[in-house]
C-alpha cells in the first residue's frame, strides 16, 4: 500500500510541474515525471516480493509456478508505453527548441501571442 | 472477411513507409498521388465490409480474452465512414493547398499516420490498443498542427501537445485501475467481469471513470478542457483543421467515451449527469466566445466546442432517440464543420487574411466558395431544410421527452445564438462591398473546390434525406450503444 501511495505522490509531483512552473523544460519533466509515474504504476500491479521471472520451464512445478512468477502482461504494456512516451518527449524537446528560436524564451508566460 | 480488418490501420502505415522510401526520389506528385491512392482503397475495403454485421479478427489467432481483437460493429462501420471520407476529400483538397508549404512527403506521411491511428482507435476491442493508437493518432496531429514552424503555430501546437500528453496519462492510468480491477484489458472481457461481479460501486472503476471523463474530455475538447482547442484548430494548415475539428476530436473524445462508458464500464446517473453538464458548459461557452472572434477560424474552433457540447449531451441523455439525435449531429458535424474549415483555407488562398473585419463582398468574387460556406453556416445554425436543423430538433425534442425542460431551453438559446454569430460571418465574408483585400480575389481551384461542393451537397442531401440516414447509417449505430450484453457476447463468442 505505501508503494500505491508513494506512486500517486510521483504522479502528483509531475502533476504540480506540468501546472505551476513557468518553464517549458520544467513542464516537459513534468510530463516525464508523470509518465514515469504511470509506468510504475503498472509494473507494481504485476509485482510481487521475492518473485520470478514468468517463463516456466520444464522442471517447475505449475502451482508454485503461478504463486512466485511475477504478471507479464504489465511489463508487456509498460515496454509500449515507454516508447510511446519517448516519442513525445522527443517531439516536446524538439518543439521546445523551435519555440527558443521563436521566442527567445522560455518562460510559458511570455509565449502568449495567441489569446487563450 | 476478419482479414480485411487489420488492414485499415497496416495499409496507411506501410504505405507512409513506403511513401517516405519512394519521395526521395520524387518529392512532389508521387506523395500527393499515392495518399490519394492509399486513402480510396480504405474506402474500397469499407465498402466490402459494409453492413455484414458484427465482424471479429483475433490478431495472431489468439482467442479474445488473451490476445488483441478488432471487431468490426455498426458503431466503429459507422465511424469509419465518417472518418474515411473525410479524410478522403482532405486529401484531395490538400493536394493544391499544400503547395504554399512546399513540403508535400512530410505532410502526407504523417497525415497518413494519424489516419491509421484513427482507424484503430475505432476497430480495436482491447484497451491498451485504444491506447496505443490514440497515441499515433495524437503524436501525428501535434506534429501536423505546428507544421507550419511559425511562432504562433509552434505555441498553439505546444499547448495542444502539453495538454494532450496529460490526457494520455490520465487515460493510460484509468487503464491500468481497470487492469488492476480486472485483471484483463479485453474490453468485452472487462464489460463480463464488471457485471458479473456487480462492481458497478466499486471505488477502483470509479476512479477509473473519472480518469477516462478528464482524460477523453481533453481529447474532445469539452469545457472545461478546451483550452488548447481553439489555438490548436485556428493555427493548423487547413485540411488539419478539418481533420481536427470534423474527425479527430470526435474519434478519440466521443467514440472512445461512447465505447468505454456505454458498452464498458456501464453508464451510470452519475456520468450522465456529468456529460450532460460538460455538454451544456460546452454549448454556451463556445457559442459567447464565437461572438467575439474576428478570427474566422478561431470563430469555427469556439463553434466546435459548442456543436461537440450537442453530441455530449444527447450521449449524456442517453435514452435511445437522444442517442440517435447524437450520433445524426456527429455526422451532420463532420459534415459543415469540414466545409466550412475547407472554405476558410480557400478564403485565405485567395485573399490573404481570415480576419472578418478585413474581409467582404467575397460573393461576387469567389461564388462557389461563398454559396458552399453560406450552406455550411446555415447547415451548422440549425435553418431547414440543411441536415443541421433534424440533428438538433432531435436532440432537443429527446431532452424535452426525457423530462429535462431546461436543458431543452437551452438547447434552443444556443441554436439561436449558434444562428446569430453565423449571421455575422455571413454578413461580414460574404455580403456587401468588396473590401481592398478582396478586391483581386480569385475563386479557388478546381480540386480545392471539388471537396467544397462534395461537402456542401452531403449537407443539403442529409437534410432532405434524413429519414433514410437515420433508419440505413444512424440506427444501426445506436443499437450497438445501448446493448451491452450483445456486444459481450458478439465479442466473446458466447
Amino acid at each position: 500500500m505505501t508503494l500505491y501511495f508513494l506512486n500517486f505522490v510521483l504522479l502528483i509531483i509531475g502533476l504540480y510541474a506540468l501546472v505551476v512552473k513557468r518553464h517549458i523544460v520544467k513542464k516537459i519533466l513534468g510530463v516525464a515525471i508523470m509518465e514515469y509515474a504511470v509506468n510504475l504504476f503498472l509494473i507494481l500491479l504485476g509485482f510481487k516480493k521475492s518473485g520470478i521471472a514468468p517463463i516456466l520451464t520444464e522442471d517447475m512445478d505449475l502451482r508454485t509456478f503461478i504463486h512466485t512468477a511475477v504478471d507479464p502482461l504489465p511489463q508487456a504494456l509498460v515496454l509500449t508505453s515507454i516508447v510511446i512516451g519517448l516519442g513525445t518527449l522527443a517531439l516536446m524537446v524538439a518543439m521546445a527548441i523551435r519555440l527558443y528560436e521563436r521566442y527567445g524564451t522560455f518562460d510559458m508566460d511570455e509565449i502568449n501571442r495567441l489569446r487563450g | 472477411m476478419g482479414a480485411l480488418l487489420p488492414l485499415f490501420t497496416a495499409i496507411p502505415v506501410f504505405s507512409a513507409i513506403l511513401m517516405l522510401i519512394v519521395g526521395k526520389f520524387d518529392k512532389k506528385n508521387f506523395p500527393r498521388i499515392w495518399s490519394i491512392l492509399t486513402s480510396l482503397s480504405l474506402l474500397f475495403i469499407l465498402a466490402a465490409i459494409w453492413d455484414k454485421g458484427t465482424i471479429i479478427h483475433e490478431m495472431g489467432g489468439w482467442k479474445p480474452p488473451f490476445g488483441v481483437v478488432l471487431v468490426k460493429d455498426n458503431l466503429s462501420q459507422f465511424m469509419l465512414l465518417i472518418v474515411n471520407i473525410v479524410a478522403f476529400l482532405t486529401i484531395i483538397y490538400s493536394y493544391v493547398y499544400m503547395k504554399k508549404f512546399e513540403d508535400y512527403l512530410r505532410f502526407f506521411t504523417l497525415f497518413l499516420f494519424m489516419l491509421a491511428g484513427m482507424n484503430g482507435v475505432v476497430l480495436t476491442g482491447d484497451l491498451f490498443n485504444l491506447f496505443v493508437f490514440l497515441e499515433i493518432a495524437s503524436i501525428a496531429s501535434y506534429a501536423l498542427v505546428g507544421y507550419g514552424v511559425d511562432a504562433e503555430e509552434l505555441e498553439a501546437s505546444f499547448k495542444y501537445l502539453i495538454l494532450g500528453a496529460l490526457a494520455s496519462v490520465f487515460i493510460l492510468f484509468g487503464i491500468g485501475m481497470i487492469y488492476s480491477l480486472t485483471g484483463s484489458v479485453n474490453m468485452a472481457d472487462v464489460a463480463r467481469f464488471i457485471i458479473k461481479n456487480n462492481l458497478g460501486n466499486n471505488n477502483a472503476l470509479l476512479m477509473a471513470t473519472g480518469l477516462f471523463i478528464v482524460g477523453f474530455g481533453l481529447k474532445a475538447g469539452l469545457v472545461p478542457f478546451h483550452a488548447w482547442l481553439p489555438d490548436a484548430h485556428s493555427s493548423a494548415p487547413a485540411p488539419i483543421s478539418v481533420m481536427l475539428s470534423g474527425v479527430l476530436i470526435k474519434v478519440l473524445g466521443i467514440y472512445a467515451f461512447i465505447r468505454i462508458f456505454y458498452c464498458v464500464i456501464g453508464i451510470t446517473p452519475v456520468v450522465s449527469n456529468i456529460f450532460i453538464t460538460m455538454g451544456v458548459i460546452s454549448m454556451l461557452v463556445g457559442a459567447f466566445m464565437g461572438f467575439g472572434q474576428d478570427d474566422m477560424k478561431r470563430m469555427f474552433a469556439f463553434s466546435s466546442v459548442s456543436q461537440m457540447g450537442y453530441i455530449a449531451v444527447g450521449i449524456g441523455i442517453g435514452t435511445p432517440f437522444a442517442i440517435i439525435g447524437a450520433l445524426f449531429h456527429l455526422l451532420n458535424h463532420a459534415g459543415f464543420k469540414s466545409l466550412l474549415f475547407l472554405s476558410s483555407g480557400a478564403i485565405e488562398t485567395s485573399t490573404g487574411t481570415r480576419n472578418l473585419s478585413e474581409l467582404g463582398g467575397l460573393g461576387k468574387k469567389m461564388p462557389v466558395t461563398s454559396a458552399a460556406s453560406v450552406i455550411g453556416s446555415l447547415s451548422i445554425a440549425g435553418v431547414p431544410p440543411f441536415n443541421g436543423f433534424w440533428s438538433k430538433l432531435i436532440i432537443i425534442l429527446a431532452a424535452f421527452s426525457a423530462g429535462y425542460v431546461w436543458l431543452g431551453a437551452i438547447l434552443v438559446l444556443t441554436a439561436f445564438l449558434t444562428l446569430a454569430y453565423y449571421l455575422r460571418f455571413q454578413k461580414n465574408v460574404i455580403f456587401g462591398e468588396p473590401s481592398s483585400n478582396v478586391k483581386d480575389a480569385k475563386e479557388a481551384p478546381l480540386l480545392m473546390l471539388l471537396p467544397i461542393i462534395v461537402f456542401a451537397i452531403f449537407c443539403l442531401l442529409a437534410g432532405i434525406f434524413n429519414g433514410w440516414i437515420i433508419s440505413n447509417i444512424v440506427i444501426p449505430a445506436q443499437s450497438i450503444i445501448l446493448d451491452q450484453l450483445g456486444y459481450i457476447s458478439s465479442v466473446m463468442g458466447i
